[in-house]
């Protein structure tokens, strides 16, 4: 996949008008301080390199490096911003998964990515407003590094974009089924399903976004995303909670508060 | 004592299921369990999928008593979908962990131990497995600013999938040498990166990268012991009264990044160059 | 998968109730509640298909038999299995009312 083609790198550059990326990140972590809503916000998005020194994370995943880069990204403003304004941090989404590789795992990538994940917990918990803008992909464990965090998620609503656990092949393997016997079991299991329209009934995004094109966004549709992230950022200014509770009380998670009530009474 | 009569008289928390490794681990072996299997709140989603559920749902909420401090502990039990994490399991962990925090914020000063036993995300539940997962990050950022949170990772399953970063998010970890701690299944990367890479039925390849004497040996863990209960339960103790570390191993990025700018990835990994770089913060 | 469900004549009530086991590759959970005194029922869920008449056999044996028996206590037994042999399922089946003397809560 080439950086034209990559669905971050796209929005990335839309949404804050071709702005310069903040120095010292590598070619795979692009960091834009520009703003939103007249206000600081940092956009942060991992993109494919060609040239990466990893050779299992050069297509846009989320390798050894990215996961370290992004929590450096995330903990850098969290400290410039300790005594002002804290600026908003848009994660911009398009993610195919972690990178699997043998230097990865020798190296402790579930620590690099620990470190992502848990920049962007402290950012929120600090007091940024974090929001998540999945325009492509977000799966698995890259996803959990860079944008599951967020106060909100938004994602467009396109066939490319897709919020999984696991590719369909891969999970087909594992699972010991056919690609075929997944896709029926998705139909009438929610939480298996690969479209984002089964995603949005669990009832994690604050917002599906029709757009007129995900690959080549139109002014209009840059302008559309826009005002979606402000009200986004609007609705996490009014919410004097800086957890995840927003996420509960989709119809396909009764189980999810039941068991949070059941705790509470018996504790 | 001989070494055949040390195997002997060792008490093996491997062996145990979770409510076992629960016991082993509280003071006096007291715990009272929250919603138990009685209460039979199992996953809403395998049934339909022909799998059959277990009442708890592969994880043991429970709570009691360490060195006489409230302590929550949550077990996966790793004999169930390979201790795989569903809506309901995920929940369990998420919920108590939140909890804890509150406890916490009103001075009571309640500490967490996850029993990692686990592959990740219940594929059956994916995306809930998955969305339950991150709720569990967020809960263990959140308790690390009042109480350490310690992990155990004792094997027979290990601990991989998005329940890795979890460890990852930890303040200490506590392994054995039959654990193993990574992202990814072995045979997932096999799959992906092909069997150069990484050849998943090759076991001693497997450990001397991702196992627990590496991990003790190159920093990405606190505590190496042996199987047995007492020693685990005093390396959580020490940990416990070491309390709060004053950066956590996830906050450590300058320090990850700087060391791995000594190791040039044109060259494969070999266990050694993981220990030169991390332990003795060599350039390859 | 499978349901079955068997009914035995039975004495008082249990007095207590236990868990034992996991739903493990081989192994089963077995959780015993009390009943109302003269009925035990026994609930399974299997993985494993076309093993009703083994399954019947080896729960007469118990409770029609010596080891629990017709003057034992009535209990609700539910079983999830992952395909254990009738040897582990004998285990896990005395393992659970053994629990039942020592501790009344749940045990492994």
């Amino acid at each position: 996949m080439t950086e034209s083609s990559s669905r971050g790198a796209t929005w990335l550059a839309a949404l804050t008008e071709n702005a310069a990326p903040v120095a010292g990140y590598p070619a795979s972590v692009r960091v834009v301080d520009a703003e939103l809503a007249d206000q600081p916000c940092r956009y942060i998005a991992v993109l494919p390199d060609e040239s990466n020194p990893y050779p299992r994370a050069r297509s846009g995943e989320v390798g050894l490096i990215e996961g370290w880069a992004l929590a450096k990204a995330v903990h850098e403003a969290i400290d410039a911003d300790r005594a002002t304004q804290k600026r908003t941090i848009v994660a911009v989404v398009d993610v195919s998964s972690q990178a699997y590789g043998r230097r990865e795992e020798a190296f402790g990538i579930h620590a690099a990515l620990a470190g992502a994940a848990g920049a962007y917990a402290k950012a929120r918990q600090a007091g940024h407003a974090v929001i998540a803008l999945i325009v492509g992909k977000a799966m698995s464990g890259a996803f959990l590094a860079h944008g599951y965090q967020a106060n909100r998620i938004i994602a467009l609503n396109d066939p490319g974009v897709m919020v999984h656990a696991m590719g369909k092949a891969a999970a087909a393997r594992v699972t010991m089924r056919s690609v075929d016997d997944l896709e029926r079991l998705a139909a009438d299991v929610a939480p298996m399903a690969y479209d984002i329209a089964s995603y949005a009934t669990l009832g994690l995004l604050w917002r599906l976004l029709d757009v007129g094109s995900a690959d080549q966004p139109s002014q209009a549709d840059v302008i559309s995303v826009r005002r979606t992230l402000t009200s986004a950022l609007d609705d996490i200014r009014s919410d004097p909670t800086v957890d995840l509770r927003s996420r509960l009380g989709g119809p396909n998670r009764h189980a999810s508060s039941l068991v949070r009530e059941k705790l509470l009474a018996q504790w | 004592m001989t070494s055949a009569a040390a195997l002997l008289a060792r008490d093996s928390f491997v062996e145990l299921d979770a409510r076992g490794r629960i016991r082993a681990l509280f003071d006096g072996g007291r715990f009272r369990e929250l919603i138990d299997p009685f209460e039979r709140v199992t996953s809403p989603w395998l049934l339909r999928q022909g799998v059959v559920t277990q009442s708890d749902d592969g994880v043991v909420v429970a709570k009691g008593e360490i060195e006489g401090q409230p302590a929550v502990i949550l077990a996966i039990e790793g004999a169930f979908q390979g201790g795989s994490l569903g809506e309901v399991g995920g929940a369990k962990i998420a919920g108590a962990l939140e909890l804890a925090v509150q406890d916490n914020e009103r001075g009571i000063p309640t500490r967490a131990l996850i029993l990692f036993e686990t592959g990740g995300v219940r594929l059956q539940e994916a995306n809930l497995g998955l969305a339950a997962i991150a709720e569990i990050h967020s809960a263990i950022v959140d308790l690390r600013r009042h109480q350490p949170v310690i992990g155990i990772v004792a094997g027979t399953v290990g601990c991989f999938g998005g329940m890795s970063i979890a460890a990852g998010l930890c303040s200490y970890l506590v392994v054995t040498r039959e654990a193993r701690l990574g992202l990814n299944g072995p045979q997932v990367i096999e799959q992906e990166a092909g069997i150069a890479e990484y050849d998943s039925r090759d076991r001693p390849f497997i450990w001397s990268f991702t196992g627990g004497e590496q991990r003790a040996r190159t920093g990405l863990v606190d505590a190496f012991v042996g199987d047995d209960c007492q020693a685990l339960r005093d390396a959580v103790i020490a940990l416990l009264v070491r309390g709060r570390p004053e950066v956590e191993r996830s906050d450590a990025y300058d320090h990850y990044l700087d060391r791995l700018s000594r190791y040039d990835p044109v060259r494969q990994v070999t266990p050694e160059i993981v220990r030169q770089v991390y332990e003795r913060g060599e350039g390859t | 998968m499978e349901k079955h469900q068997f009914q035995y004549t039975a004495g008082a009530p249990a007095a207590g109730r236990a868990v034992v086991g996991v739903v493990g590759s081989g192994d089963l959970e077995v959780l015993l509640e009390p009943a109302p005194a003269g009925l035990t029922t026994v609930r399974i869920t299997t993985s494993v298909d076309g093993y009703g008449k083994v399954w019947q056999a080896q729960l007469d044996r118990v409770f029609k038999g010596t080891t629990v028996g017709p003057g034992g206590p009535a209990v609700a037994l539910e079983i999830n299995d992952f395909g254990a042999t009738p040897g582990v399922v004998g285990m896990r089946i005395a393992q659970v009312f053994g629990a039942l003397g020592a501790d009344a809560g749940a045990v492994s």
